[in-house]
């Protein structure tokens, strides 16, 4: 790569973005982690000093990243993601036990979690797939390679167990989506996603009452159209109902009871401040009583006292909520929307396929985090545990976004040549 | 649209998460509260209440520690109830209750369950409270009565109510503040300012230290003493004159506007509103709505102050140049208007000029008099505004600006209230419509409070200060700058020497005559006001009531005094007598009329004021 010519192309618009949401995801870190036994700023076991390590060591990272030929990614996507998978896999023998999930490797004092780099890897292959001349979205055929593709990682990262990081994985529907998948993909998915909802919220008897009322209801508007076959309906019902009991199967019977609690919660069946609905309830205490401007850096007494849990990791965006109030609030969530969107730009604007399928997966991957997130620490959403890109603590999240995001970098200042 | 569907979903994500952290952190303000409230543990630190002493330096009022047990219902843990009750002598449903009330108000904030502990409940306590999590102890003080008499005028202290708490935020469930009298008048100087400390606590409500390295803590700030203008003597020998009677003396020191006593009666001990019975006193004392003791008599009865009324009249007359004090006035056992209509008086010589007229308390005489002042002017409305001006300014028919929290304005009947009762213009009226005015029956309503007003202002020959219970707050050495401003009446210096004449021939002579007090002298005037009241919607006339105002000695006066006896008939046999008594006890001190003393301490009304609730035909003015 020429540098003088590359740095200018690169995209200073993301990257800007990039360091203003880490450095303020930094601050906030340093707030929630802030505790009396510091002795000094330098101490290698404060939570926010490995933050800044990580920092730093991120931004050695990025101009890795980004000496690297464009080519390269391209080239190499495959074997990156069989290493991927091989690190997931690996887990099961080698992996070490931190809260309940068999999720890292072990380094040292530091930790390792295969599963954030995942999300690049299969970004990569299946871009590299999309992108191959003989691959047609539109065949089943195809279709069915790409869901391997995406939901191998997926599959590998569940038992470990770690849901809401499998959860992700969803978002690789979006680049699909823009490559030509059907729409009825997203609908389906989104039909029966909100038949799980309901199930769950009104009961396995309403919801298939529903369902029969609504077929016999369409039924009798078009039975008098040719081609109308009364058994079309039955089994089209049939199947809905099914689905239905084996929602409530797997909820009441695969499901572990915490799980069952929190979407409970956010369904509106419990409302236990104390036992199963605490972390969202202290997490919506600590962003309200931010009110306009917030309390002020580490004046959040919410934060100090350390009632919302996870505070450094998943529920940082409360330490916002209270310190900064709404305006600081707003403004981490405009930066993510304006990120999301440049990204997205950044995407549309690339000439090859690969490039562009990547990109794609970038913006959905941090939507998908962004919405789940902000969605869960503010109570729209149930409990998930996953991070804010960016801003939560953990090296290997911070590290995982920033290749996701200076890969998309690097593929968009060849683009031109690329063409 | 194949490229527009994430970048919609990011954008309408964005607008969502806009409108749900505007209503978490704008719109909804109660996580602000929630939020100081379950991370931060508040302490206070309650200080001494002010001290309360009288115009001699004698302690009326002090403090002792009282212990209320207070309870956190959010740290409530299961405990054994039957065990806790017995310990606190309460009943399972007083505890389930209060407790109730308790979360009702405030999971995170203190709820008192038993308030007000002596100090040898506490002792045993103490030591047992340990054992039950979200209950404690909070260390409060509590008044500590020297005297038995005066609780209308110190009023009392009591738990601030939800009403309270909301519009002010200094006070909490469980604070004490004052209600009624100077309690409640002076509660900002008395009470102090209470210490506050802020804990920041974990999840796990342990304490982990001060909240900001107690930058927000305060120190608590002791109340300050206060001296009354009260003379604790007097007030207490006035009480005991009036046991058994209905009514008031109100007493003050013409030169300054010091209240020297305020008698309501009947009246009860202050300490019945202190301590653990405090609820089933007060009970008791609110519910007796036939002799009422907690209705301020001398500050809320509104009466017609008959006779005494007499001397204003006679007042408005001079100054308005309608009559002058030698012309005499012919009274044939009572004053002819109108058709016939006569206002009947008395047997006494006639015809009388000013200072016999007052002396003998002619009816004609005033009603001659008031007459005049009304026709003096071309309209009827004319004339009533202008004797109402000169009624104002000695300070009646409005509220009086005096420091005590209770009171209500009189009525001196202007322009408009005779237009709205005669349907003016419509119909006409004219002076003989309002002649009762005359002698203080008619529309005319005063306050004993205002009543002894006037009888200061005329003792001092044109001007009074505003009546006033402070006489000193330590610390400030100031009262308040409306207690030391002169306010004159309308009537010129001059016009008062033939009538304070008159007023002390009442006792030379006149209707008081039988009351003389060697060595004093004493000016006064006897009134006999008739009323009325309605026993189960029955209007019908009671036995009237006796009224007296005096001032002595007549010349450099030190004591003005108006007395009011509920249905005591003529005006110098309760009203006079008691009069005559509280004068020679304030200027010499002890009382050398025993028998007369003996008759007031011992004689009732009881049997007057159970007649009309005997159900029972029954005669009045016996």
């Amino acid at each position: 790569m020429a540098a003088g010519r590359g740095f200018v192309r690169f995209d200073w618009v993301t990257i800007i973005l990039y360091f203003a949401l880490v450095g303020i995801g930094w601050i906030n870190i340093y707030s929630a982690s802030l505790d009396n036994s510091a002795t000094a700023f330098f101490d290698l076991n404060q939570v926010y000093f490995k933050q800044l390590v990580w920092i730093c060591l991120s931004i050695v990272l990025i101009i890795f990243i980004l000496a690297i030929e464009a080519k390269f990614y391209e080239r190499f996507s495959s074997i990156i993601y069989i290493i991927s998978l091989a690190s997931l896999l690996g887990l099961f023998i080698f992996g070490k036990n931190i809260n309940g999930a068999t999720s890292w490797y072990a380094l040292g004092s530091f930790s390792i979690q295969p599963s954030e780099f995942a999300k690049a890897a299969t970004a990569l292959a299946l871009g590299k797939y999309i992108g191959d001349m003989q691959t047609n979205i539109k065949e089943f055929k195809h279709q069915l390679r790409a869901f391997i593709i995406i939901a191998l990682p997926a599959l590998f990262i569940i038992p470990q167990p770690d849901p809401g990081s499998a959860l992700v994985y969803v978002a690789f529907i979006f680049p699909m989506y823009r490559e030509g998948l059907h729409f009825v993909y997203l609908l389906l998915g989104f039909f029966l996603g909100a038949l799980f909802i309901s199930t769950l919220a009104f009961g396995v008897v309403w919801v298939s009452v529903g369902i029969l009322v609504i077929t016999a209801l369409i039924y009798f508007r078009n039975r008098k159209k040719r081609k109308t076959k009364a058994f079309q309906y039955i089994f089209v019902a049939a199947l809905c109902m099914g689905f239905v009991f084996s929602v409530n199967y797997i909820f009441n019977n695969v499901f572990e009871q915490r799980h069952r609690d929190r979407f409970n919660i956010v369904l509106g069946k419990e409302s236990d401040s104390k036992g199963i609905g605490y972390n969202t309830n202290q997490s919506e205490i600590a962003i309200g009583s931010g009110g306009w401007t917030g309390k002020g850096w580490t004046q959040g007494t919410q934060t100090k006292g350390n009632f919302v849990p996870e505070q450094q990791t998943d529920y940082i965006f409360s330490t916002v909520g209270e310190e900064w109030g709404f305006l600081g609030s707003m403004v981490v969530v405009i930066l993510f929307v304006a990120l999301i969107i440049r990204v997205l730009y950044l995407a549309e604007r690339q000439k090859s396929q690969f490039s562009r399928v990547y990109g794609y997966s970038v913006g959905a991957i941090l939507f998908l985090h962004f919405f789940v997130n902000i969605g869960m620490v503010t109570g729209l959403l149930p409990t998930v545990g996953i991070p804010l890109p960016f801003f939560s603590y953990g090296g290997s999240g911070l590290w995982g976004f920033t290749i996701l995001l200076f890969i998309l970098i690097r593929l968009d200042a060849s683009n031109s040549h690329y063409a | 649209m194949r490229k527009l569907l994430l970048l919609v979903l990011v954008m309408i994500t964005g607008v969502v998460f806009a409108g749900r952290l505007f209503y978490l952190q704008v719109y909804d303000t109660s996580f602000q509260k929630l939020s100081e409230n379950n991370a931060i543990k508040i302490i206070y630190d309650y200080p001494q209440r002010g001290y309360i002493f009288d115009r001699n330096g004698k302690l009326l009022v002090s403090n002792q520690p009282s212990y209320d047990v207070m309870v956190i219902p959010r740290d409530l843990q299961p405990f054994d109830t039957l065990e806790f009750c017995g310990l606190l002598k309460m009943t399972k449903e007083d505890l389930v209750k209060s407790l109730e009330k308790a979360r009702a108000y405030s999971p995170r904030l203190p709820s008192p369950v038993i308030p007000q502990l002596t100090k040898a409940e506490y002792a045993y306590l103490s030591e047992k409270m340990h054992k039950y999590k979200g209950f404690y102890i909070q260390k409060r003080s509590l008044r500590d009565y020297q005297i038995d008499h005066s609780a209308n005028v110190l009023g009392y202290i009591a738990e601030a109510d939800n009403k309270i708490i909301k519009e002010n935020p200094y006070y909490q469930m469980g604070d004490l503040l004052g209600k009624q009298g100077v309690e409640m008048q002076y509660e900002e100087i008395l009470r102090g300012v209470k210490g506050v400390k802020y804990i920041q606590k974990d999840r796990f409500n342990r304490e982990i230290g001060p909240y900001k390295d107690g930058a927000f803590d305060t120190i608590p700030e002791r109340g300050k003493d206060i001296t009354l203008t009260i003379d604790g003597a007097l007030q207490e020998y006035g009480e005991r004159l009036m046991v058994n009677k209905r009514g008031g003396i109100v007493a003050l020191e013409p030169a300054t506007g010091e209240i020297l006593a305020l008698v309501a009666a009947p009246n009860y001990d202050p300490a019945l509103l202190v301590g653990r019975e405090r609820s089933k006193n007060f009970t008791k004392l609110w519910y007796d709505t036939i002799s009422k003791p907690l209705f301020d008599r001398v500050l809320q009865g509104e009466y017609p102050p008959g006779s005494p009324f007499k001397a204003l009249t006679a007042l408005i007359g001079l100054q308005e140049g309608v009559i002058d004090t030698e012309e005499t006035v012919y009274c044939n056992g009572g004053y002819r208007y109108g058709r016939g209509r006569i206002l009947g008086c008395h047997a006494h010589r006639s015809p009388l000029a000013m200072q016999a007229g007052i002396a003998n308390s002619c009816n004609a005489y005033f009603c001659t008099v008031y007459r005049r002042t009304i026709e003096k002017y071309p309209t009827p409305q004319q004339g009533i505004d202008t004797w109402r001006d000169h009624l104002l300014s000695f300070g009646l028919g409005d509220y009086m600006g005096y420091d005590l929290p209770s009171g209500r304005p009189g009525k001196i009947p202007s322009s408009r209230t005779y237009n709205a009762i005669y349907q003016y213009p419509t119909y006409k009226w004219y002076a003989p419509a309002t002649i009762s005015n005359a002698i203080g029956q008619g529309e005319v309503l005063l306050t004993p409070m205002q009543m002894v007003n006037f009888t200061a202002a005329i003792a001092n020959r044109g001007w009074y200060y505003k009546p006033h219970i402070i006489k000193n707050i330590s610390g400030v050495d100031t009262i308040p700058s409306a207690y030391t401003e002169k306010h004159m009446t309308t009537i010129d210096k001059e016009h008062f020497d033939p009538v304070i004449a008159g007023l002390f021939d009442v006792y030379n002579y006149g209707t008081a005559s039988h009351l003389k007090v060697p060595g004093i002298e004493i000016c006064g005037k006897t009134g006999t006001a008739e009323n009325y009241t309605r026993v189960n919607g029955e209007r019908m006339q009671l036995t009237d009531h006796s009224v007296f105002i005096a001032f002595a000695p007549k010349d450099d006066p030190k004591i003005a005094i108006a007395v009011f006896v509920e249905n005591g008939y003529w005006g110098s046999r309760w009203a006079g007598r008691i009069a005559s008594l509280m004068i020679e006890k304030y200027i010499k001190g002890d009382i050398s009329r025993k028998d007369l003393e003996s008759f007031i301490l011992n004689g009732s009304l009881e049997e007057e004021y159970a007649k009309p609730y005997s159900g029972e035909p029954f005669k009045i003015n016996q």
